[in-house]
C-alpha cells in the first residue's frame, strides 16, 4: 500500500485491523450454527445393548435385531455352510478379515466367535443398503450356479458370503461389519457391548 | 442499468396515473418494468424452444405455492405414533385423505418436481443447442447451472419428507456418499445425519433445508440469472448477437420488447403446458410410478431395504454414472470414484463455456462433427437414465461405463472436435 494524498495509511489500517477483528468474531459466531449439525447428547446416549435369545434359531435359519437404528443379523450356520466358507476363500476380497471391520475375537475365517453363529450389523459397506438373503445355492438362487449361499446387496449389486465377507470386484469395499457383542450364556447374547475383562 | 437516467413517470391527470406517479418518484417502477419487460428487447425469432424459462418460473411459483400449504399440515417428525407409524408418513397420508382438497395441493407439488426437472432439462438442452452459454452469456450459464443443483438438493430433500421406504433408503444411499471422502468422510456424513443412523435429526433438517434454505437461495440465483441475462440480451436459434444492429435510436434492427410479444407468446405456452399438467395430476399423479415410485407408499423401515431400489427418473442418469464406476485404480476406492464421476458429471457443465471452441454459436450453422457428438451424448444421457431405474447386471453395467465415457468424451473432446468442424457461415441478421 502507497501512502500520498488519496491515502491516509494510519486509517487504512485502522480499516483493515477492524475488518480482520470482524471477520474473525463472524468466523466464532458461525461455530455454535455449524455445531448444531452434530449429534445431540440424546442421539449420543441412545445405543444401549440388546439382548437376543437365539435358542429358537435352527440351523440354516436367520434372524434379525434392531441396534442403534440399524438391522443386525444372527445367522446360525451349517456344517456345510461352514465349509464352504473356505472352498470359496479365494474369490474373496478379504478372506481372513484383515481390515478391520470386526472386534479381535471375530478376526477369523468364519469371522464369529462361535463357527456356528455369524453375528454382523447388516448394512452394506457401499452405500447403506441392507442386502437381502440368497440363501438358496446353486442356479436356483438367480446370482450364479457356483453359489454357495450369501447376501445380494438390492441397491448396488455388492455379494456377500455367509461370513459377511465381500467378494472380489464388487462397488462394497469391506466386509461386513462386526458389531461388539458376547455370550451371556449359550441361548443368550449381548449385542453392543463387549465382554468385561475379556 | 438504465434504472437512474430514465424518465420519471409523470401523470396523466387521472387518479391512477397520479399514485404511479407518486410510486414512481420513490421506485424505480417504471425503470424495472421497461428494462426486464416494455423495454426489454429480444430477438425477434425465438421458437419452440424458449418456452422452458418462463415455464421454469412458473413452475417455481407452483411449488413455493402448493409447498407453503403442505407445511401447514405435514409434520416432520420419525418418532411412531399410537398405530405404529412415522408421524410424518402418517401426516402425508392425512394430507391426501383428510385435508379438504390436500390431495390435490400434495400432487401437484409432487408432479411439480418432476415438471421442473422436465422443463429445467429441455431449457438447458437450448442452451446446448443454441450455444446459449458463449461469451457473453457465460454468467447467465453459470447461474443457471447452479440453480440445477440447488434444484437437484432441493429435490432431494424433498423426497425424504414423506418417510416412505424410498425416501429412507434413497438418503441412506446418497448421505452415504459423503463417507467415500477421504479422512473426513465418516466423521462428515456423521455430520450431516445429525445421528448414526438416518433419522429424527435427519428429517428435520431436511425439512428446514427443503422449506427455507434452498428456496431462498433457489430465488436468489433465478433473479442473478434473469438480471445477467437481461444484461447481455437473449440468444437466439441463429446464435448471431442482435445487439450489432441497431436502428437510430438503439433499438435492434432484430428485436420487439418483450411486453407484449413474449409474455402473449409465453401465455401460449403456459396453457398448453397446464394442459399437460392437469392430465397428470388429475389422471396418473403417480406417472406409472417415476413421479411416485411405489415403494414410497410403505413407511421408512430401517431393517429392510426394499428388493429394488432406484431414484425418481430425473436423477437416473446420474446414478448411473455412480454405479459404473467398479473398479478400483490409482489406490482410490470404486466407491470413491464413483462419487468423483456423479459430481464431475454435473459440474462439468460449468466449463461449457471455455470448452466451445467452434467460431459459430447456433447447431444451425455447426458441422457434423458436434451434430454427432450431440447426438452421441444425448443417446447416452438417455440410456444412462434408462439403466439408473434398473437393477444392476453385468451386461448392464458395460453398457452403464460405456455410456459413462461417451458422456464425458463430449465435454473433454469438446476443444478438440469443436475447433475441427466444418461450420457454415452464420448470416448477417437473424433469419426468422
Amino acid at each position: 500500500m502507497s501512502c500520498d494524498e488519496t491515502v491516509d495509511c494510519g486509517r487504512r489500517r485502522l480499516l483493515v485491523a477492524t475488518s480482520v477483528a470482524g471477520g474473525v468474531a463472524g468466523v466464532a459466531v458461525a461455530i455454535p450454527f455449524v455445531s448444531t449439525f452434530a449429534p445431540s447428547e440424546r442421539a449420543k446416549s441412545a445405543g444401549a445393548p440388546v439382548e437376543v435369545d437365539i435358542s429358537k434359531l435352527n440351523p440354516g435359519e436367520m434372524m434379525t435385531v434392531e441396534w442403534r437404528g440399524k438391522p443386525v443379523w444372527i445367522i446360525h450356520r451349517t456344517k456345510e455352510m461352514l465349509d464352504d466358507l473356505t472352498k470359496i476363500a479365494d474369490k474373496m476380497a478379504d478372506p481372513q478379515s484383515n481390515r478391520t471391520m470386526q472386534p479381535e475375537y471375530a478376526k477369523n475365517e468364519h469371522r464369529s466367535i462361535k463357527p456356528e453363529y455369524l453375528v454382523a450389523i447388516g448394512i452394506c459397506t457401499h452405500l447403506g443398503c441392507s442386502p437381502s438373503e440368497k440363501f438358496k445355492t446353486g442356479a436356483e438362487s438367480g446370482v450364479s450356479p457356483e453359489w454357495t449361499g450369501g447376501f445380494l446387496c438390492p441397491c448396488h449389486g455388492s455379494l456377500f458370503d455367509l461370513a459377511g465377507r465381500v467378494y472380489k470386484s464388487m462397488p462394497a469395499p469391506d466386509n461386513l461389519e462386526v458389531p461388539p457383542h458376547y455370550y451371556l450364556s449359550d441361548a443368550k447374547i449381548l449385542i453392543g457391548e463387549e465382554k468385561k475383562g475379556a | 442499468m438504465g434504472a437512474a437516467n430514465v424518465d420519471k413517470y409523470k401523470s396523466n391527470g387521472s387518479t391512477a396515473g397520479d399514485l404511479l406517479e407518486w410510486v414512481d418518484a420513490r421506485f424505480p417502477l417504471m425503470a424495472l418494468w421497461n428494462e426486464h419487460l416494455a423495454k426489454y428487447y429480444a430477438p425477434k425469432n425465438f421458437n419452440f424452444w424458449y418456452f422452458f424459462g418462463s415455464l421454469a418460473l412458473l413452475v417455481l411459483v407452483i411449488q413455493i405455492v402448493t409447498g407453503i400449504f403442505l407445511v401447514m399440515h405435514y409434520k416432520p417428525d420419525a418418532s411412531l405414533n399410537a398405530s405404529g407409524v412415522p408421524v410424518a408418513f402418517a401426516s402425508v397420508e392425512y394430507i391426501m385423505r383428510d385435508v379438504p382438497w390436500g390431495w390435490l395441493i400434495r400432487y401437484l407439488h409432487s408432479t411439480g418436481a418432476s415438471a421442473f426437472f422436465v422443463v429445467v432439462y429441455l431449457h438447458m438442452y437450448r442452451g446446448l443447442i443454441y450455444g446459449s452459454y458463449r461469451k457473453p452469456r457465460e454468467l447467465v450459464w453459470i447461474f443457471g447451472v447452479m440453480i440445477f443443483l440447488a434444484l437437484m438438493g432441493e429435490a432431494f430433500m424433498g423426497y425424504l419428507l414423506p418417510w416412505g421406504q424410498m425416501s429412507y433408503w434413497g438418503a441412506q444411499v446418497i448421505l452415504n456418499l459423503f463417507s467415500a471422502i477421504p479422512l473426513v468422510g465418516n466423521e462428515l456424513t456423521l455430520w450431516i445425519r445429525g445421528d448414526y443412523v438416518i433419522g429424527d435429526a435427519t428429517l428435520n433438517r431436511m425439512f428446514s433445508l427443503h422449506v427455507i434454505a434452498v428456496p431462498l437461495v433457489l430465488i436468489g440465483l433465478v433473479a442473478a440469472h434473469i438480471i445477467a441475462l437481461h444484461e447481455v440480451g437473449s440468444n437466439n436459434p441463429d446464435g448471431v448477437e442482435i445487439k450489432k444492429k441497431k436502428d437510430e435510436h438503439g433499438i435492434p434492427l432484430d428485436g420487439i420488447p418483450f411486453h407484449p410479444y413474449y409474455t402473449v407468446k409465453d401465455i401460449v405456452g403456459v396453457v398448453v403446458f397446464l394442459m399437460a399438467f392437469s392430465v397428470i395430476v388429475f389422471f396418473m399423479p403417480e406417472g406409472g410410478g417415476y413421479f411416485l415410485e411405489y415403494n414410497n407408499f410403505f413407511p421408512a423401515d430401517p431393517l429392510v431395504t426394499p428388493p429394488h431400489i432406484a431414484p425418481v427418473w430425473y436423477f437416473t442418469p446420474y446414478y448411473s454414472i455412480l454405479r459404473a464406476n467398479t473398479v478400483n485404480f490409482f489406490w482410490i476406492d470404486a466407491k470413491l470414484w464413483g462419487v468423483i464421476f456423479m459430481g464431475l458429471g454435473v459440474m462439468i457443465f460449468f466449463f461449457l463455456p471455455w470448452l466451445d471452441r467452434s467460431p459459430v454459436k447456433s447447431i444451425r450453422y455447426r458441422g457434423p462433427l458436434f451434430k454427432g457428438a450431440l447426438g452421441i451424448f444425448l443417446v447416452s444421457f438417455f440410456i444412462l437414465g434408462y439403466l439408473g431405474m434398473l437393477a444392476p447386471t453385468p451386461g448392464r453395467t458395460l453398457v452403464s461405463q460405456i455410456c459413462t465415457i461417451l458422456y464425458f468424451a463430449f465435454f473433454l473432446l469438446m476443444p478438440i472436435y469443436t475447433a475441427l468442424d466444418k461450420c457454415k457461415p452464420e448470416p448477417e441478421r437473424v433469419t426468422g
